[in-house]
């Protein structure tokens, strides 16, 4: 469960003055479904989920993962989730063995409940063969199942996905949410941001739609349609962010 | 701050590290490789070309002297050196380093010295210039023999004894310890290279564990950890200051195998070698060993909390960057920061005093020459140790400060 109250987060730019990279924003996602987080590049996306993962510490506000708050105990809030993104890479000189293991100890676990848990994810993720390889050495596909088995290894509550098929060819970045389905039917909660439509109206069981850092509408797709009166994801967005973008 | 955490976190550092290239080399490979390459490289090279110098026989030329046939066979028949045709350009000759000196013998020179006072002789030669100072050396002591010759000849004509110019003789007779000749000719070189290596050890892994995981993405994985930022800093620091502390180490204990090797092998060699050779290879065998090895033990201890500055800074200062190529640029000059005080500890004269005594590296390259000669003065060892110990947990608390920045950690 997530649960954010008026969430804030203010940069200061030597160049732009302050920048509310994040206005705000509350929301709630439950167990066993996905709250997915729709926005353009720049909107705040990421710096909502760096928020909940507590890598960053909001201005005001605050937030609530699986039962602790991102202010008060960000150590037990990180161990509670599994945090993937575009931008979060794997030790190059480590094998795949190796660097899920070092997670695995990072968050307190025993070398044989590693042992045990990693087996069973090198079979589910089908990454038996490349387990002893290092992973520079890795295809995209291979180092997502390694991502993921990382994300995996302290079986978290709580799932945030930060564009994670940003830049993947069509065939892994369906293995991604065939996985991320998966987490739900597991009955964790799960917080997808995207920026492709498509994503979020296969995916998606609740839908925010974040815009200059502002979280200007949330509902199912269903319900985004009869309230916008549009069929298409993309048209409804439009709608939501205020028009075209001026040329 | 949990230490299974930082352990688990530093030795998973230090497994990336032993396969990291870059790494290895400055934190093992060069440390290990300077001593032996200084002392058989360079050292060698620098004894071949002086051997070879003193070997070749001087060409000199001769001014003037047509009134002096004497002087100048006697110059002609000598060994020392070989007299060439004299023209018009020898200065210019001198200077391009076709002959070594030239030799002016003033006119009626030996008419003059029958008569009892001669003009002076002049010998023209090229300052800073080492085969010429070593012909210069060769006609000096040519015309210091032939003076003593002629006042020899003067006091057997008048039947007087030699003692009458010669009343009495004076020696010198060295009284510094073995151990001190030592530490002043090499205690200023040994610190500067331990300042050095000890920097260069660091900066890889500080630039590879902090801007290159930023520039990697990794730093954003393991910051997802449940871990605390102080125990991930101290982890990635403990291995920052292994790489400094290795790269000194390995550089100690090669520079005590070549010195053992050269020395073994110089005391075989040396009588088959040249005479001149043979003197140079004892004195650099017989200065080597005479390190006092307590005060190699001394200097490790002072090297310790310098050893953490330096990582602590070199950290902080990577940590900064996004890149490793801007860790580079920002890392690079501080090398030139390091070498002023080294190379000023270096210098001969500069002694320490209390307040020399704050000024962090060149305190240890001061320290470090008096305790490799044997010298202990306790309240400046303390004092140096207790400053530098500040330092260095100053500057750790800057990098923790730093790593907890939201800033600087996810600078782009």
């Amino acid at each position: 469960m997530i649960e954010a109250r008026l969430l804030t987060k203010t940069f200061r730019d030597k160049k732009r003055g302050e920048i509310h990279a994040v206005d705000a924003v509350s929301f709630r996602a439950e167990p066993g479904r996905i709250y997915g987080l729709l926005g353009a590049n720049g909107a705040g996306k990421t710096t909502t989920l760096r928020l909940l993962a507590t890598l960053l510490k909001p201005t005001s506000g605050s937030a609530t993962v699986a039962g602790f708050d991102v202010v008060r105990e960000p150590e037990k809030v990180r161990a509670n989730v599994g945090f993937l993104a575009a931008s979060t890479a794997l030790y190059g000189r480590l094998t795949a063995r190796e660097m899920i293991t070092y997670f695995g100890r990072l968050h307190g676990l025993a070398d044989p409940e590693i042992k045990a848990r990693l087996a069973r994810l090198a079979v589910q993720l089908d990454m038996e063969e490349f387990l002893d390889r290092r992973c520079d050495k890795f295809s995209t596909g291979m180092k997502q199942k390694t991502s993921i088995a990382r994300t995996l290894i302290h079986d978290p509550a709580v799932m945030v996905f930060d564009e994670p098929t940003l830049g993947l060819d069509v065939m892994t970045a369906r293995a991604i949410v065939r996985f991320v389905r998966e987490c739900r039917d597991r009955g964790k909660t799960v917080i997808y941001s995207t920026h492709v439509m498509s994503e979020v109206e296969k995916l998606c069981d609740t839908i925010g739609i974040i815009h200059d850092g502002r979280l200007l509408a949330e509902g199912t797709l269903a319900g985004l349609r009869t309230q916008y009166g549009e069929q298409d994801m993309e048209e409804i967005f439009v709608k939501v962010a205020g028009g075209e973008a001026k040329p | 701050m949990n230490w299974h955490n930082i352990v688990t976190v530093y030795l998973k550092e230090l497994k990336d590290s032993l396969r990291d290239r870059r790494t290895l080399l400055s934190t093992i490979i060069i440390p290990t490789l300077v001593m032996p390459l200084l002392t058989f490289g360079v050292g060698k090279v620098a004894s071949v070309v002086i051997n070879r110098a003193r070997g070749e026989t001087p060409s000199i030329v001769i001014l003037g002297g047509e009134d002096s046939p004497g002087v100048v066979a006697q110059l002609k028949a000598s060994k020392k050196f070989r007299v060439v045709a004299s023209t018009a350009d020898w200065k210019q000759r001198i200077g391009d380093k076709q002959i070594r000196a030239a030799v002016r013998i003033p006119e009626k020179f030996e008419a003059g010295l029958r008569a009892g006072a001669a003009a002076p002789v002049v010998i023209y030669h090229y300052e800073g210039e080492l085969k010429s100072m070593l012909g210069v050396g060769e006609l000096e002591k040519f015309f210091r023999d032939l003076r003593d010759q002629t006042v020899t000849a003067r006091l057997a004509e008048r039947a007087l004894p030699p003692s009458l110019v010669r009343p009495f003789e004076f020696s010198r007779e060295n009284v510094a310890p073995p151990e001190k000749v030592g530490g002043n000719l090499i205690g200023g070189f040994v610190p500067y290279l331990i300042i050095i290596l000890c920097f260069t050890g660091a900066m890889y892994p500080a630039m590879d564990l902090t801007a290159g995981e930023k520039e990697r993405g990794t730093m954003e994985t393991l910051l997802c950890s449940p871990v605390a930022r102080v125990d991930l800093v101290l982890g990635k620091f403990l291995m920052v200051l292994t790489g400094s502390l290795s790269a000194m180490v390995f550089m100690l204990v090669s520079m005590g195998a070549t010195a053992f090797i050269a020395g073994s092998m110089w005391a075989g060699g040396g009588k088959a070698a040249p005479l001149a050779a043979a003197a140079a290879a004892k004195d650099s065998a017989s200065v080597i060993p005479m390190i006092d090895p307590l005060g190699l033990l001394g200097v490790l201890a002072m090297v310790l909390p310098v050893a953490v500055l330096f990582s602590a800074v070199i950290f902080t200062v990577a940590l900064f960057a996004k890149s490793y190529k801007e860790a580079q640029s920002y890392v690079g000059p501080l090398v030139l920061v390091i070498i002023m005080p080294a190379v000023l500890g270096m210098l001969p004269g500069i002694d320490l005093n209390f307040r020399l005594a704050l000024v962090p590296i060149l305190n240890l390259s001061l320290v470090c020459k008096e305790m490799l000669s044997g010298v202990w003065h306790w309240e400046y060892i303390a004092l140096i140790f207790g400053s530098s110990c500040v330092y260095a947990g100053l500057a750790l608390a800057l990098a923790v400060r730093m790593f907890n920045r939201e800033d600087v950690i996810f600078r782009t």
